[in-house]
């Protein structure tokens, strides 16, 4: 699985007007859930987040106390770290019209 | 954990070094296995869970993962100070690991399928990170608050103990109970193997705790509701002795006190370890018997605890000073242990595990309740039967001797306890009153005495300046007569007595003076009869010298009738005349 890793984990000090969207989703293992959520999750953001979107995948089998810290119980999860303020998805993100209502995502 | 074949392998506990748990569950939780704590809110079921934890890091090298899914961690640390013990410092040792779980359905968006996992992998890592042997998850039903996908929830809960069991690690679940199930969210279809109730009432004003395991898969345990409760050292179980019916007994006897009391069991006393009871009506000197035993038993000695219900210490002390008794010295020496408290200041449990605690302290051979029907008013009168079954079957395997008093009232049967605690006793003195004659006198009798001989009679039961004293009941003409009456009708009995008496001896001085009259007669008449005797001998004799000397006149004249006699003659004839007469 591929990773988008970002080095901006606090709020970056971006212009307002180029919001960056900062996603994680937290997986264990590649399931067939974590890569439907994974291909979702990529297909939404091509639509709507084209160009100003950064995923982050993390793979809590390799860093389990992650879990903890970020407060995960389902897998996989989704969290909106920005823009503010956080949010949490769970599940495959096969309902698209739930994801982006989950994300708070406007229709361009 | 390792359940090869049959029964070949005895379930393995693990002890939770919770006070009295163990003995009911014959050992502690199953080992390897979860266990669903459940009761309604309030009713101490993160405590326990709590303890189990914390006793199982300190007392049996288990470390333990307590996982939250209500408090927060600073809740949680604050709830473990309550009980003594420092969460802080427990965690930087390793010893125990926290995790809080925060599910939060409004910040959460559902969309599609998911699973658990990342509850099993936080678990798995906080069980790893300490090689933990204990789980808590309290309470794991957060889940069905937090999200909505109850069929994914049940799935997971499934798997998830088993998951459990695969590593081997002893859990307990908590859950709120529910209205028809044991839990709201039917934990219990989950957690089949030991399940604990936890319910908590309040009777009366007054909150009573108590558990039950409902279900022990594979394991005897006490099938009964004992109460518990939750103290600044975490919870009690009570009582665990009354289990059996087998504890020692002793042959030994001791003395009650009260000489004569000793003399109406055989002359010997009390069987040590035996439990006594005296009841009853107010006023009759319960308190007093119970000072004298106890002050018979510091004589001895031995220790001796006293639970006063009615009167505080120093009142006892100085209201036993008015019979002679002086407890103070022995309150000094230590052999005296007061505890006063009002029965209604906290429920029975309560009481009982004062009880308990003071006696494992004290240690006394002596324990004296004055009285047991206070208690009544702590709970209702099958519970007092309960707590008073369980306080003697425990005092019993100790050994420790038990006086109990107990106030029966006016109305009803004298030979009734309030509690109905009688088959529990041993031996069972009665004090009543005995009204005649416009008094009211204190008798005192031996219902029963297992074991010995013991007197039938009713004693009167006086309580002087020295002390207690025991006097016969007067029987006589057929009657009971105590109190004056029996000192009146003694003393008449005394004084008719004596009449008769002196009449008696008049009768024998009467006599005697006969016998003295009639030997004076006797030797009247003998004096006379010898005068009399002697008077005929002499006239006899006369009589005799008469004829004589008529012989020897004739002898004379005759001579002279034949003429002259000579000189010689008549000389030889004057001589014999004188020497006759002479």
């Amino acid at each position: 699985m591929k990773a988008v890793l970002s080095g901006k984990r606090k709020k970056a000090k971006t212009d307002a007007t180029k919001e960056i969207w900062s996603l994680r989703l937290y997986v264990a293992g590649q399931t067939p859930k974590s890569i439907a959520a994974f291909a979702n999750l990529k297909k939404i953001c091509e639509e709507h987040l084209a160009g100003k979107y950064k995923i982050e995948v993390i793979d809590l089998l390799k860093n389990p106390q992650l879990a903890k810290g970020h407060q995960i119980v389902a897998i996989p999860t989704l969290v909106r770290e920005l823009p503010e303020p956080l949010k949490k998805i769970i599940g495959d993100l096969a309902n698209t019209e739930r994801v982006l209502v989950g994300l708070d995502i406007r229709s361009v | 954990m390792v359940k090869k074949k049959h029964d070949a392998v005895v379930l393995e506990k693990c002890p939770t070094g919770i006070k009295g748990l163990d003995e009911i569950t014959k050992g502690g939780l199953p080992r390897g296995r979860p266990t669903l704590i459940c009761g309604s809110a309030g009713c101490g079921k993160t405590l326990f869970s709590m303890e189990f934890i914390m006793r199982g890091a300190m007392d049996y090298k288990e470390p333990g993962v307590f996982m939250t899914f209500e408090e927060t961690p600073e809740d949680l640390a604050k709830n473990f100070i309550s009980l003594g013990f420092d969460l802080h410092n427990m965690i930087s040792r390793g010893l125990i690991a926290t995790d809080h779980v925060k599910i939060e359905r409004s910040e959460v968006e559902e969309t599609g399928e998911y699973d658990l996992e990342g509850l099993f992998i936080r678990l798995g890592s906080a069980i790893d990170s300490i090689g933990a042997k204990r789980v808590v998850l309290d309470t794991i039903e957060a889940l069905f608050s937090g999200l909505s996908n109850t069929a994914i929830i049940r799935a997971e809960l499934r798997r998830l103990f088993h998951w459990l069991k695969e590593r081997g690690v002893t859990a307990i679940v908590t859950g709120e109970s529910g209205d028809k199930l044991l839990t709201r969210y039917g934990l219990e279809e989950y957690v089949a193997d030991c399940v604990i109730f936890l319910d908590f009432r309040i009777e009366e004003q007054i909150s009573t705790r108590r558990l039950r395991i409902v279900k022990y898969r594979g394991s005897s345990h006490g099938a009964d509701e004992y109460p518990f409760l939750i103290d600044e050292s975490g919870l009690s179980i009570l009582p665990i002795t009354s289990l059996g019916l087998d504890y020692p007994v002793s042959t030994e006897r001791i003395a009650t006190g009260i000489p004569k009391l000793d003399a109406m069991f055989e002359g010997k006393g009390f069987y040590r370890g035996s439990t006594i009871l005296v009841s009853g009506t107010a006023g009759t000197g319960k308190t007093s018997m119970s000072a004298t035993f106890a002050d018979a038993a510091c004589r001895r000695g031995e220790r001796c605890l006293y639970f006063a219900f009615e009167e505080s210490p120093n009142q006892i002390i100085r209201n036993m000073k008015s019979i002679g008794i002086d407890l103070t010295r022995w309150v000094k020496k230590g052999l005296l242990k007061f505890h006063s408290a009002r029965p209604s200041l906290y429920g029975l449990e309560m009481h009982l595990v004062t009880f308990h605690k003071v006696i494992d302290e004290f240690k006394p051979q002596v324990f004296v309740v004055d009285p047991i029907s206070n208690l009544s008013a702590a709970g209702t009168a099958a519970e007092v039967k309960s707590i008073l079954t369980r306080l003697i079957d425990h005092l019993k395997m100790k050994k420790i001797t038990t006086f109990l008093t107990d106030l029966t009232h006016f109305t009803g049967s004298l030979e009734h306890t309030s509690e109905e605690i009688s088959s529990l006793i041993d031996t069972w003195l009665l004090l009543r009153d005995i009204e005649l004659n416009g008094e009211r006198n204190r008798g005192l009798y031996i219902l029963k005495s297992r074991g010995m001989a013991h007197s039938n009679q009713i004693q009167e039961f006086l309580l002087t300046n020295r002390g207690i004293d025991l006097i016969d009941i007067y029987t006589g003409s057929g009657e009971v007569l105590t109190g004056s009456a029996r000192a009146a009708q003694e003393a008449g009995e005394k004084a008719s007595d004596l009449v008769r008496r002196r009449e008696a001896e008049s009768r024998l001085r009467e006599q005697e003076r006969k016998r003295n009259a009639l030997e004076t007669k006797i030797a009247a008449l003998r004096a006379e009869f010898d005068v009399e005797t002697a008077e005929t001998h002499l006239v006899a004799k006369e009589e005799q010298k008469r004829q004589a000397v008529l012989a020897e006149d004739r002898l004379d004249m005759a001579q002279l009738r034949m003429g002259k006699r000579s000189a010689l003659q008549a000389k030889r004839l004057k001589k014999k005349r004188e020497r006759r007469v002479r």
